[in-house]
């Protein structure tokens, strides 16, 4: 690891690799996840999936699976009168249960509740329901025709305070929202242009594959809702849930146990309403444990075509860029019409370009849903954008590097009007990278290298809180509703709690993500946690400390002045800890000082993003021509994360982002055929990277204290996956002279990539 | 209801008598019945290794191995490692190279390093990668996986076992 660090090495223990928290309980199998909970009394839930990718629902005959002993209730739409069947924190047009129709092939549509699982599987399996088959599109130029049947008769209402009421708009009944970027004189750039690069790329629909499958528990109790998820954003999933069972948000309490896998595929509202509408009709707690193969057909990664221009002056300046992007969003909203927002603001780069044209529109599909996956939005648009980056440097006999650092914006520098400046050196990044990859040394033959680049308006909304409680024996109880989802946040937040308060480590207790228990946070994702959630529990230390001191004065202050010390106070040369300071004050071994914390959209939050998330990346591959097999043999990664709280965490960040972008460059990709069908939904088939497949990897972090968070921090996490696919593209072109626009670039791809190569060549 | 079986078998140095349905599997029989939910499911088609546990010292899928070809066998989980309160070298090495993130393929994980170091003490880089190739990690890349069995592999050299 190489660290490049500007400015003075902040306080212990910040910037340092302190082992994980959930390190134990990990590795001895004591860690409890969702799947692995049980509740008293708790029955099993089995779903009944459409076979049809879409289908009127015309009779559903229950008698036989109801008949079944030790089942307790069989639902379907029509029992749950006093539901709110629709949710979507975007679009309410998501039912939990099929509603007379079904929209694609493995679409919830009755739920069986038995004493036990095998009972359920039984009864599901006696379950009739009879269908009337209606046409399908299963891709997003069909969904587009003029006569393309609409899978939403009904335009779903908007959620107003997400803020995409202007994007939901119909032009076609298949699209989902549209949202535009735009800046500058479009065609005056490229009627001026020495260089237009024009090209087709394509990015696939994608699985995350958290490994533990959506799983959820319901229980109706005390008057209201509990529910315990495999879930990010537990805050958000409450309010889902208290619009479906017309509920006050706070009679929701949504706990969410140790998190297997998140990487944005547990974001938002996935199984919870549905499992809680059977526990009411089951009238006991139940657990809905999806399979792998039904996580798949429960949330994707969007797939996108994305036809783009980018115009260049003959020294290598880019003039501007025209793009459009359709995403295959698949039969739901879900978060997609964000997903599509972001894409088009991720495709114009990290660069300066003075006009740009982008519009990107969300499509329906007779496909499984998509929503929220790593990258959002960046990666879809990044193979295009870096890809015709080499493509220009080309034509221009520029090196690929170069005509980046001419292009890449400068710190401070807005990458569109309106929006926070750039705050990272990436010119320094990207030679850090190249250095990295011995880029001015050529590589083997059969070989090629590339740079790749990516900056994402990130953070999402910057609002949070956190509790530092200080209690009589001077140890701390920190509470975030911020998510463990295996990024590390129990054990980063504790460090900054630990450093604000003066106090040991091993003194501050967390709790995170109850509900009831913890204050809010709006979400776990788009790399916010430790940059904004830190941001919130250095003011609620700076809010307990300055309580203390004024506590310690009133109490304390007969033996001297009173003065601030690491830990505690110093009074007349005295030392006093926050402890001694918290019984004094009550009077007695007993006490709390509660400190509060708020982040919000004000002061250095004031301006979105909250920051610039960064992806900086060199991969080197080696192509077999004879099969058209690609290996990635080594990999740079350049984690510019302004400062790295816990080094060795950002960098599993790093490293984890990256192999995954490799994974849906390479091998991974939902292949729906035109009549809906899946073929690839399964771990066989659906083939994620393996041990064998893992690049010699060199990891550099820029803590140049740029970023708006504590000490100069801002989110690390997504930003390694961001430039992947396209500097594999672009090494692979080297490497070969064939230019890939279709990923995952499966050998078969590749192969048929370098036959063209031969015959324009020949 | 089916036929019920009454098999015999050992988990983690404990005899177990249980009565079992043909089609009960291994990992349901361990997780549910015998509340060892360290070990997990995910791909349910042994692809992934989550639910990897020892069968008289083999590495097995549990999600596709049925309870009664336990009969008369022995099986150790991760709960069995630290019984004595001590983690094991590959457990200490997991954590102090990060070689985990959400933990969810951290049981299998390790006891497929268990295995394979119980048959190679001593295993070069590419012979970790290849014992690891039945284990699937979604966080972490791997390489600090890796690192960690090649680590405990050396810790453990020179010793008469365990």
């Amino acid at each position: 690891m190489t660290r490049i660090r500007t400015g003075p090495p902040p306080r212990s223990p910040i910037g340092e690799s302190v082992p994980r928290r959930d390190g134990v309980a990990k590795v001895t199998g004591a860690a409890r996840f969702t799947s692995d909970l049980s509740v008293p009394g708790m029955a099993w839930a089995r779903i009944v999936r459409s076979p049809y990718p879409h289908a009127r629902i015309v009779s559903v005959d229950t008698s036989a699976a109801r008949a079944v002993p030790g089942v307790v209730a069989v639902v379907g739409a029509a029992d749950l009168p006093d539901v709110n069947l629709y949710y979507g924190h975007a679009l309410a047009d998501h039912p939990l249960l099929a509603d007379g129709v079904v929209r694609y092939a493995g679409e919830a549509v009755i739920g069986v509740v038995a004493d036990d699982l095998a009972t359920a599987d039984e009864a599901a399996a006696l379950v009739d329901v009879e269908y009337e088959p209606l046409p399908v599109v299963a891709g997003v130029e069909a969904a587009l025709a003029d006569d393309a049947p609409a899978i939403h008769e009904r335009q779903a209402e908007a959620r107003p305070h997400r803020g995409f009421e202007e994007e939901i708009r119909r032009d076609h009944p298949n699209i989902c929202s549209s949202s535009t970027h735009a800046w500058g004189d479009v065609d005056a750039a490229f009627d001026g242009a020495a260089v237009i690069v024009e090209g087709t790329y394509r990015y696939p629909k994608s699985y995350a594959f958290a490994m533990e499958p959506y799983t959820a528990v319901a229980h109706w109790t005390d008057g209201g809702l509990t529910v315990w998820s495999s879930c990010q954003h537990p805050f958000m999933v409450r309010e889902d849930l208290a619009r479906c069972f017309s509920l006050p948000f706070s009679a929701v309490r949504m706990i969410v146990p140790y998190v297997g896998g998140g990487y944005g595929s547990k974001s938002y509202t996935k199984i919870e309403p549905l499992t809680a509408a059977l526990a009411l009709r089951a009238g006991r707690p139940v657990k809905l444990a999806l399979s792998i193969d039904e996580s798949i057909l429960t949330t994707r990664g969007d797939g996108a075509v994305v036809t783009i221009a980018s115009a260049f002056d003959a020294d290598g300046s880019i003039r501007g860029r025209r793009a459009e992007i359709l995403l295959d969003s698949g039969a739901y909203a879900e978060n997609s019409p964000l997903v599509a927002r972001k894409a088009a603001n991720r495709i114009s780069g990290p660069y300066r370009i003075p006009a740009v044209e982008v519009h990107c529109r969300s499509v329906y599909t007779n496909t499984a849903p998509a929503s929220s996956f790593r990258g959002f939005g960046a990666p879809q648009g990044n193979l295009a954008g870096e890809s015709q980056m080499d493509e220009a440097a080309e034509r221009l006999g520029l090196d690929p590097l170069d005509i980046r650092l001419k292009n890449v914006a400068d710190r401070g520098e807005p990458l569109w009007p309106g929006v926070r400046g750039l705050d990272a050196t990436l010119r320094d990044d990207l030679c850090l990278a190249a250095e990295a990859l011995d880029w001015w040394t050529p590589p083997k033959p059969g070989h090629g290298r590339a740079i790749g680049l990516s900056a994402s308006d990130a953070g999402s909304e910057p609002v949070s809180t956190a509790l530092v409680r200080v209690v009589a024996d001077g140890s701390v109880t920190l509470t975030v509703g911020s998510t463990e989802i295996g990024q590390g946040s129990a054990t980063v937040l504790p460090q900054i709690a630990a450093a604000e308060m003066g106090v040991p480590l091993e003194r501050i207790r967390l709790l995170q993500s109850d509900t009831a228990a913890v204050s809010f946070d709006r979400s776990t994702g788009a790399s916010r946690t430790t940059t904004l959630v830190g941001l919130a529990i250095q003011r609620a230390a700076a809010d307990a400390r300055s309580q203390l001191v004024e506590w310690a004065g009133e109490t304390l202050a007969e033996g001297g002045p009173v003065e601030e010390a690491p830990g505690g106070v110093t009074v007349g040369g005295v030392d006093h800890d926050w402890g001694a300071v918290v019984r004094a004050w009550f009077g007695g071994p007993f006490g709390e000082c509660i400190g509060r914390g708020y982040v919000r959209r004000a002061g250095t939050t004031a301006e979105m993003p909250p920051f610039w998330e960064i992806g900086c990346v060199g991969v080197e591959v080696s192509v077999d021509e004879a099969t058209g097999q690609v290996r990635v043999e080594r990999l740079v990664t350049v984690g510019d994360v302004g400062c790295a709280v816990n080094p060795q965490l950002v960098e599993s960040q790093d490293l984890g982002a990256a192999i995954m972008g490799l994974g849906m460059a390479l091998t991974e990709e939902l292949v729906y055929t035109a009549d809906g069908t899946l073929l690839s939904g399964n771990l066989v088939e659906y083939r994620v990277p393996r041990a064998g497949d893992i690049p010699a990897w060199t990891s550099i972090l820029a803590e140049r204290g740029d970023g708006v968070g504590v000490y100069g921090a801002k989110g690390g996490g997504e930003g390694s996956l961001n430039p992947i696919a396209a500097a594999i593209a672009n090494a692979i072109r080297r490497a070969t002279g064939a230019r890939l626009r279709e990923a995952p670039f499966t050998p078969e791809r590749v192969w048929q990539a370098l036959q063209e190569r031969d015959r324009a060549g020949g | 209801m089916a036929e019920m079986i009454d098999v015999r078998f050992e988990v983690n140095g404990r005899e177990h008598a249980l009565r079992v349905e043909p089609r009960e599997l291994l990992a349901d029989v361990l997780r549910l019945r015998l509340g060892l939910t360290g070990l997990k499911v995910s791909c349910d088609i042994q692809v992934c290794g989550a639910c990897t546990v020892l069968v008289d010292g083999l590495a097995v899928s549990a999600c596709t191995y049925l309870a009664v070809d336990a009969d008369g066998r022995s099986v150790a989980t991760v709960e069995g490692l630290a019984a004595d309160g001590r983690l094991t070298p590959i457990q200490q090495a997991f954590i102090d190279e990060a070689a985990f993130q959400c933990g969810f393929c951290t049981p299998g994980m390790v006891m497929a390093a268990t295995a394979l170091l119980a048959e190679k003490p001593a295993p070069t880089r590419a012979e970790v990668v290849a014992g690891l190739e039945g284990n699937l990690c979604r966080c972490t890349g791997y390489i600090p996986i890796v690192e960690a069995v090649l680590a405990a592999a050396s810790s453990t050299a020179g010793d008469d076992g365990q």
